[in-house]
């Protein structure tokens, strides 16, 4: 990277992670990000950027460089052991018909 | 389209696969890619895979971006207060379609700054219809109509693109295209309708002078689209140009049947042999000349974005500054 690179880098505005709230009731859930100087300007950019059609009902924004995530190279280590669990599943007990709606 | 200097480029040949353990992650990728799995920006990819999306992706973005600019020359002079807010709403689509693909061009290990720098010093392309004037009020229903009906019907397919990033940009795209196809054809439906004779004729003049940009926008024919390939087997791009192009103008013709106005070519007429329009043959010099910056307002359109990017420096420094100075005093307190 040469100096100018770095310089540029420096002097742009955070990158901000940002989850909207559909409807009173649902999760927030991601659904983009921005760029924004501070906290209070990416809660109204997130707005005018992904609300603008009466999307959301509530914001987060998180900058992008405090999220913590699982190494994909992890995956398969990670998440695979599950897929032999079957009995974690309702439907891996067959009972009676009679109280099969339990 | 959008991305059309993809297939203007010269051929990118994969380079050598250095090493067995390249070689292994090469093969579960191509796998991957096969098996219609998505590709996220964390996972491994091909350094070819990387910059070909990069190069996409921010193209596409600096096509939103300078497609602002003619419509938002009729922001001022729209005939009446509905018609200049739908298109104050739809320039601001456009920036918001803009954001959302600097972002997933982002992932892929390029700053914002370089991908607009990239876009300033001309070394990036942006679609070559942006680089033809708007010149009356009829421009603006034509560009909704012709222009994002094309580009809709190339933006449908890359909602499947293998990356996910873009796939998903794509998808909150398309969502809201929709509504700037239907406002343009509405606009042209009324000036039709129940304008004067003059305002007719502007409804023609216009699409007469946008047809035939808008067929190039889909890009060069098959057999002179070196990347096409490359970009199939990648599931970054899903359909040919030509197939493109052909599905655009079969559905355009009954819209412009049902306007009233005729399509500038002697030479369409449906094929029952095909069940497919043939149509005249495009003006591929134009094309050239255009997108190696010597159309009607390439110069222009790059020097008002350079202009508004430097005027906005310090906006951007006092932003950064004020934001330092509060982390600052916080901390301290």
């Amino acid at each position: 990277m040469t100096d100018t690179d770095s310089n540029a880098v420096q002097n742009e505005w955070p990158l901000w992670e940002v989850f909207v709230r559909s409807r009173a009731g649902l999760d927030h859930k991601h659904c983009g990000s921005l760029h924004a100087s501070d906290a209070k300007m990416a809660i109204q950019m997130g707005r005018d950027v992904y609300t603008r059609r009466q999307e959301g009902c509530s914001i987060w924004v998180v900058r992008a460089d405090q999220i913590v995530a699982s190494d994909p190279a992890d995956k398969d280590a990670y998440f695979d052991p599950m897929e032999d669990k079957v009995y974690r599943h309702p439907t891996f007990y067959k009972l009676p018909a009679e109280v099969d709606h339990m | 389209m959008y991305t059309q200097a993809m297939d203007t480029a010269p051929k990118d040949d994969a380079p050598v696969v250095r090493s067995l353990h390249d070689a292994e992650l090469q093969a579960r990728f191509d796998a991957r890619i096969d098996d219609g799995q998505f590709i996220e920006a964390k996972d491994w990819m091909p350094e070819n895979y990387r910059r070909t999306l990069v190069r996409q992706i921010s193209q596409h973005a600096h096509s939103e971006i300078v497609g602002m600019l003619p419509e938002g020359n009729w922001i001022s002079r729209a005939p009446t207060l509905k018609r200049k807010a739908i298109l104050l709403a739809k320039v601001q689509d456009e920036g918001g379609h803009g954001l959302y693909l600097y972002a997933a061009a982002e992932t892929l290990g390029q700053s914002r700054d370089q991908l607009l720098d990239a876009l300033h010093s001309g070394k990036a392309k942006y679609s070559s219809i942006f680089n033809y004037p708007t010149l009356s009020w009829a421009d603006i229903g034509t560009i909704g109509w012709l222009v994002d009906g094309a580009a809709i019907m190339n933006q449908v397919p890359i909602c499947r693109c293998s990356y996910a990033p873009y796939a998903r940009a794509m998808i909150r795209i398309c969502r809201e295209e929709s509504f700037h196809q239907r406002q343009g054809y509405d606009a042209l439906l009324v000036m039709m309708q129940s304008g004067t004779a003059a305002q007719k004729a502007m409804v023609q003049d216009a699409v007469n002078r946008w047809w035939w940009p808008c067929l190039m926008m889909f890009g060069p024919p098959d057999d002179q689209s070196p990347n096409s390939a490359q970009g199939m087997r990648w599931g970054i791009k899903r359909v040919s140009n030509d197939t493109l192009r052909q599905k655009f103008v079969d559905a355009t013709v009954a819209q412009a049947k049902l306007l009233g106005v005729t399509l500038p070519d002697p030479e369409l007429k449906w094929n029952e042999e095909r069940q497919a329009h043939d149509f005249g043959a495009i003006d591929w010099a134009e094309f050239w000349q255009v997108v190696n910056g010597d159309g009607p307002c390439n110069q222009e359109r790059l020097a008002k974005r350079v202009k508004a990017w430097d005027d906005g420096a310090w906006v951007r420094d006092a932003a950064l500054a004020h934001a330092r100075k509060q982390a600052t005093r916080a901390q301290a307190a």
